[in-house]
This record gives C-alpha cells, sequence and structure tokens, in this order.
C-alpha cells in the first residue's frame, strides 16, 4: 500500500512539474467544449432557394415569402425562367429550385392539377436532402394556411409531430455527451501510454524494474492518477455544458461518474497496454491512433449505431465507448435509473477488468 | 563463498552473441572489475545479474540465490547502477532517493550512514530537478539511489563513462569506501587506467572472457618485452616498424606506438634500418593492463 501511494504521488508530481501537462489538462477540455458544439452541427441552416415563379399569383407570392421568412431557407432570386435557375444551382449559388408551375393557384382545387417540382443539389447529400425537406415542409404549411382561408371548414393537419427526450431537436444536446468521450478517450487515452513509454525512453523503468515492486502495484500506480484527472476533466466539461448550453442531466449525476470511473479505467487500461508493447513514442502514438479512430468513428458518438451495416452493428459490440455514450446520452436527455441501464455498466466493468488484467500481465519486468 | 558466481553464461540476441560461455566468481567484499571495450557484452551480463534479462543458457548465482528461479529475491539484495542515468530528470534529489527508499520498503533516514561519504556532497543541491544536476553529482546520486536499502552486492555498469577526471578518481575512492563496509561490488569501465583501482579484474572482448586476474598480475604475465617508439611522421613510422625483424606488435598508444617484441629483436638493428626517422625515439616501457588486453585479443 505504501509502495502504491509513493508510485501514485510520484506520477503526479511528473504531471505537475512538466510545463504542459497541467495546462492542458484544464484548457484541453473547455476548449473542446466551448468550441466543438458550435461547429460540429448537423443542422443546416443557409439554404439558398430559388423560385421560378410561371403562375405569378398570390399563392405563389405566399409560398416564396414562406420561404424567404423561414430561419433555414434563404431566398435567393425569383425568377420566371427555369434555365437561369438551373444556371444558378450549377454554379452554386443556388441549393435547391422550387418551381411553381403555369395556373397553379386556378387548378390548386381540381384533380388535373400540375405540381410544384423541387430540384436540389445533392452533391453534399446532407445539405441537398434536409434542405430539399425544408422546403417540403414549407410549402406543405403555405397551402394548408390557404385552404384554411378558402374553405369555412376547419381543416386539422393531418400528423403531428413531437422529438421526445431533445424537444427542439438541439444538435449539441446530441453532441455533447459524445464531445465528454472523445475527451476521455484522448487524455485518458493518450497520457497513461506516453507516460510508461517515457520511462522506457528515459531509462528509468529498468530503474523500477530492479525493485521489488509487484508489476499490478506498479500498474496501479500508473493507472490511478489518470483516473482522478479523467474524473476532473468531467467535471469541467459538465459545467461547460450546463453555463453554456444550459445542458444538465436529467437523470442522477453520480450514475454519470460511475459510468465515467469505470469508462476511464478501460481506456486507460488499454492505453497501459499498448505502451507495453511499444518501445518508442511514436509506435505506441501510432497504434493508439487507430484504435481511437474506431472508436470515434465507430461507437455510434458520431453516427448512429443503428444505421450501420448489420456486421458493423455487431463489431460494435467490443468497442467500450459504445456502452459509455449510450449511459452518457440516456442519462443526460431520458434520465434514465441505473436499472434499465445495467447491461452497459456491466459491460464496462468486465472490459475495464479485461484491460487491465491485461495491462499488468503484459508488463514485463523480465525481458 | 563466493558473491557473485557465473557458469558458462550464454545470451543471444537473434543472431548476435552477446554472451558467450562466460564463467567467472567474485568473493565477498570484492571489488572485481570488468574491463572492455564497447559491445564486449558487459552490459547484458550486468542485465542478466541483476534479473532484468534471462539467460540462454548456463547459470549465475547471486549471493547465493539463482538468477533464474529466486529473482525476485534477488531484486532487493541487490544494487544497479545502469550505464545511462536513469533516475527521474523531474524529481529533485531528495525526492529521488527517497521514492527509491520507498520503492524497497526502507526510509532514506535508514541508510544515511552508508550513502553519507557519497550524499552529502550533493546534498547542498538536494531540492535541484535531478535532470539539471552535472554528469559527477547525476552519477553519485544514482549511486546513492543504488545504495538506498544497503544491497550486499552492487553492480556499477560504465559508472564513470561521461564523467570528468577528477570525478572519476572520487568515484574509485567511494568505492573503497563502501568496499570498507563490506558491499561486494561489480563494476565496468572502458577505461583501461581505471583497472588498477580493482581487487581483481576479467578482461572482456566480444561476449567472452580472455583473462582474470589482480591488476598487478596481468600485467606481469605480460611476458614480453615492450619497446615505446616516437617520431614527427607517426604513421609512416608505424608501417616501417611493423616491417622489422622481431617486431611481433605494432600499435598506437597514446603520443608514442607500443612494440611488442620477440628475441631476434635487436634495439641496435631497429634503429638502424629506420635511420631515415631522424627524430626517432626508442625507449623500453613497463606494460600495462591495455598492452595486455590488445595481447590477449590478438592472440
Amino acid at each position: 500500500m505504501r509502495t502504491f501511494l509513493v508510485l501514485f504521488q510520484k506520477e503526479f508530481l511528473q504531471i505537475r512539474r512538466n510545463p504542459f501537462m497541467p495546462k492542458l489538462i484544464i484548457i484541453f477540455p473547455i476548449m473542446i467544449m466551448l468550441l466543438m458544439p458550435l461547429v460540429m452541427t448537423m443542422d443546416v441552416k443557409n439554404v439558398n432557394v430559388a423560385v421560378v415563379d410561371l403562375d405569378r399569383s398570390t399563392t405563389s407570392r405566399r409560398i416564396a415569402s414562406h420561404i424567404e421568412a423561414s430561419e433555414y431557407l434563404t431566398l435567393a432570386t425569383t425568377t420566371a425562367e427555369f434555365p437561369l435557375a438551373m444556371q444558378a444551382l450549377e454554379q452554386g449559388d443556388v441549393d435547391v429550385i422550387v418551381q411553381i408551375p403555369d395556373h397553379f393557384e386556378r387548378d390548386m382545387i381540381s384533380s388535373t392539377a400540375k405540381r410544384i417540382s423541387i430540384s436540389a443539389n445533392a452533391v453534399n447529400a446532407t445539405k441537398g436532402g434536409m434542405g430539399m425537406q425544408y422546403v417540403v415542409q414549407t410549402i406543405a404549411r403555405t397551402l394548408v394556411e390557404l385552404r384554411g382561408e378558402k374553405s369555412p371548414i376547419e381543416i386539422s393537419e393531418l400528423v403531428t409531430i413531437e422529438n421526445r427526450y431533445n424537444p427542439t431537436l438541439n444538435y449539441r444536446h446530441y453532441m455533447i455527451p459524445a464531445l465528454m468521450i472523445i475527451l476521455f478517450i484522448l487524455v485518458c487515452g493518450f497520457l497513461p501510454a506516453l507516460s510508461i513509454v517515457g520511462e522506457k525512453e528515459v531509462g528509468t523503468i529498468e530503474q523500477i524494474n530492479v525493485t521489488p515492486v509487484s508489476r499490478l502495484t506498479f500498474t496501479l500506480g500508473k493507472l490511478s492518477p489518470y483516473w482522478l484527472i479523467g474524473l476532473f476533466v468531467l467535471t469541467v466539461a459538465m459545467i461547460v455544458a450546463r453555463l453554456v448550453y444550459g445542458l444538465a442531466p436529467l437523470g442522477s449525476v453520480g450514475l454519470i461518474y460511475l459510468g465515467a470511473a469505470l469508462f476511464i479505467l478501460v481506456i486507460s487500461g488499454f492505453s497501459l497496454t499498448i505502451a507495453n508493447f511499444s518501445e518508442t513514442m511514436q509506435q505506441s502514438m501510432f497504434v493508439m491512433f487507430f484504435f481511437i479512430m474506431l472508436f470515434m468513428l465507430m461507437s455510434g458518438l458520431l453516427t448512429p449505431v443503428d444505421s450501420m451495416p448489420l456486421w458493423a452493428q455487431h463489431f460494435t459490440i467490443i468497442l467500450p465507448p459504445r456502452y459509455f455514450i449510450d449511459i452518457l446520452r440516456s442519462v443526460y436527455l431520458k434520465g434514465t435509473t441505473l436499472v434499465d441501464m445495467w447491461q452497459n455498466f456491466a459491460a464496462l466493468g468486465i472490459f475495464a477488468i479485461v484491460f487491465n488484467t491485461l495491462a499488468t500481465l503484459t508488463y514485463k519486468k523480465q525481458a | 563463498m563466493y558473491a557473485i558466481e557465473v557458469n558458462n553464461l550464454t545470451k543471444s540476441y537473434g543472431e548476435v552473441r552477446a554472451l558467450d560461455g562466460v564463467s567467472f566468481a567474485v568473493r565477498r567484499g570484492e571489488l572485481f572489475g570488468l574491463i572492455g571495450p564497447d559491445g564486449a557484452g558487459k552490459s547484458t551480463l550486468f542485465r542478466l545479474l541483476t534479473t532484468l534479462l534471462r539467460p540462454d543458457g548456463g547459470e549465475a548465482k547471486v549471493d547465493g540465490l539463482d538468477i533464474v528461479k529466486d529473482y525476485l529475491a534477488i531484486r532487493s539484495r541487490v544494487g544497479y547502477m545502469p550505464g545511462r542515468f536513469s533516475l527521474y530528470p523531474d524529481l529533485s534529489v531528495e525526492e529521488n532517493l527517497s521514492f527509491f527508499a520507498a520503492l524497497f520498503g526502507v526510509k532514506a533516514e535508514e541508510s544515511y550512514d552508508l550513502i553519507e561519504p557519497i550524499y552529502k556532497q550533493i546534498e547542498p543541491f538536494r531540492t535541484r530537478r535531478a535532470g539539471k544536476l552535472s554528469g559527477g553529482m547525476k552519477q553519485k546520486l544514482a549511486l546513492s539511489c543504488a545504495l538506498i536499502h544497503r544491497p550486499s552486492v552492487l553492480f556499477l555498469d560504465e559508472p564513470t563513462t561521461g564523467v570528468d577526471a577528477v570525478s572519476r578518481s572520487e568515484f574509485w575512492d567511494m568505492l573503497a569506501g563502501l568496499k570498507q563496509r563490506g558491499i561486494t561490488i561489480l563494476v565496468s569501465t572502458p577505461y583501461m587506467d581505471e583497472a588498477s583501482r580493482c581487487d581483481r579484474i576479467a578482461l572482456c572482448n566480444e561476449g567472452r572472457i580472455l583473462g582474470i586476474d589482480t591488476p598487478a598480475d596481468i600485467v606481469s604475465n605480460f611476458n614480453s618485452r615492450l619497446y615505446g617508439i616516437s617520431s614527427e611522421r607517426t604513421f609512416a613510422l608505424l608501417e616501417a616498424a611493423r616491417a622489422q625483424r622481431g617486431v611481433v606488435e605494432c600499435y598506437p598508444f597514446g603520443e608514442c606506438h607500443h612494440l611488442v617484441v620477440d628475441e631476434q629483436f635487436d634495439v641496435a638493428q631497429f634503429t638502424a634500418s629506420l635511420s631515415d626517422f631522424n627524430d626517432l625515439v626508442i625507449k623500453q616501457v613497463e606494460p600495462t593492463i591495455e598492452d595486455m588486453f590488445i595481447k590477449l585479443m590478438k592472440r
């Protein structure tokens, strides 16, 4: 126990003495939490729309003005000639073209009415697709409004929409838990590996190896400082999320800390294992990067696991961040309790045991 | 009983045989030197004896304990100072000392009497970071850390490499002091002049031991006449001298060349045939350990 405390204390002392590390641990989470939610957004804004108005009626003008008023759409131009609009689309000045046919207003009530046609530039699939949807919604709303004005009978909307748990469909609320996990992966995944490989490069590990210190004590001594640092980073990130984005967990904060405590153990145990197999910083960094790519892109942090191909969905079972992102999002947005998510906690617990056992066993005091 | 017994120890790194059947024994309380150039296998031997490496063949005992079976017990009984400075550069002098004391489960104060002669020289700098110490001070700190748990056997791998001449001499005085306290010391060095400070030395080269004896006996076994020759035209002289009758060996040795000769050699005849070196100086010299090393190596 005393040996562990001494190792722990030494590790902390080294982190504190490092001219760069303490700053990184404080500034890094704040920067990521302040900056990334602003730029990482899937909300499509500033969709430029060209209206080709062949009808020139009240209805067509109403549609155009509603497009102009929309938060997401910008009315770039109104013209009577489709080729002009098409040219603008090709030049990239316009993302979506709305063509309102001749006599649209007159024929609107008859069954032979010509249809409004919408063409979108889908090179950026997200922007094209979302832009198209916004336009369709805007037009539909306009038409319902017009019909309501004309007929005395109240026509109710046939579909009502409600987004549960994230009522305003705020993409930031969805991304902030993912950013917290990315922070853990970067801080608790890289630093322990760098610390071990650093000792290998300086040669101090050799001095440790000739002492009677056990492998487990040494591994725990390396692990625990980063465990505390990880929890500190979580606290900073949660405070920023609350103060800047008004996002507070609906569920229990304790559950978040429990999940984080397990996840940090998983990721730093993983990091130590890689360090044990690496001789140089470059080697350990490169291998870590490979796995971090997998963790970030396949665990459902940025894109939902459910929309991956089936084989990839099966593969995510062995990716620890997958379980933690579930926990974080559920507790933050739904207020889920431990009883509903115990499987996720159990999975993290198993990973923590496996990776840290590996880290202990692969640490060789003898070549 | 011996403090270190090495019997036919071998170790290879892939194709390279770093140690090729090395055997020797070190008595208790002896200051034993391993003398040899870089690549002789000295560091490998140290790493085997301190249980950082496992041997491929042969066996060795340290303090009566087998280096393979009893490696855990050995670690708390030996002190090791690697060739490269390997303490924490970002910890201070006293932090390093108490850190290593704690790893061995002792308190630094308990061993103070043992390390005092060494540590008191760096004590004024005890709050300085180890990385900011001079070469000589680093070496003293490393020795203090290696001694903190009162080891019975001390392994010092090239402790004086990269240290100035005065500090080197001081260091050997410290080792003599430790020997007085009954600690067995195995020390390696590439400097032949330090060999005379050891009780016994083993000359090693390319993974083998060429000879083991006291420094005085190693020299007295030289058994050949040895001359030192010099001239302004150093290199031409070396070539010319090698061609003369009775010359077994001629090699550069500091400012002059050393000439190993057999019974056919005649000084007058030698000077006569090298008359175009008008500044030629020749005088008989006493052989040194280095001469013996070269002789054994060429054999």
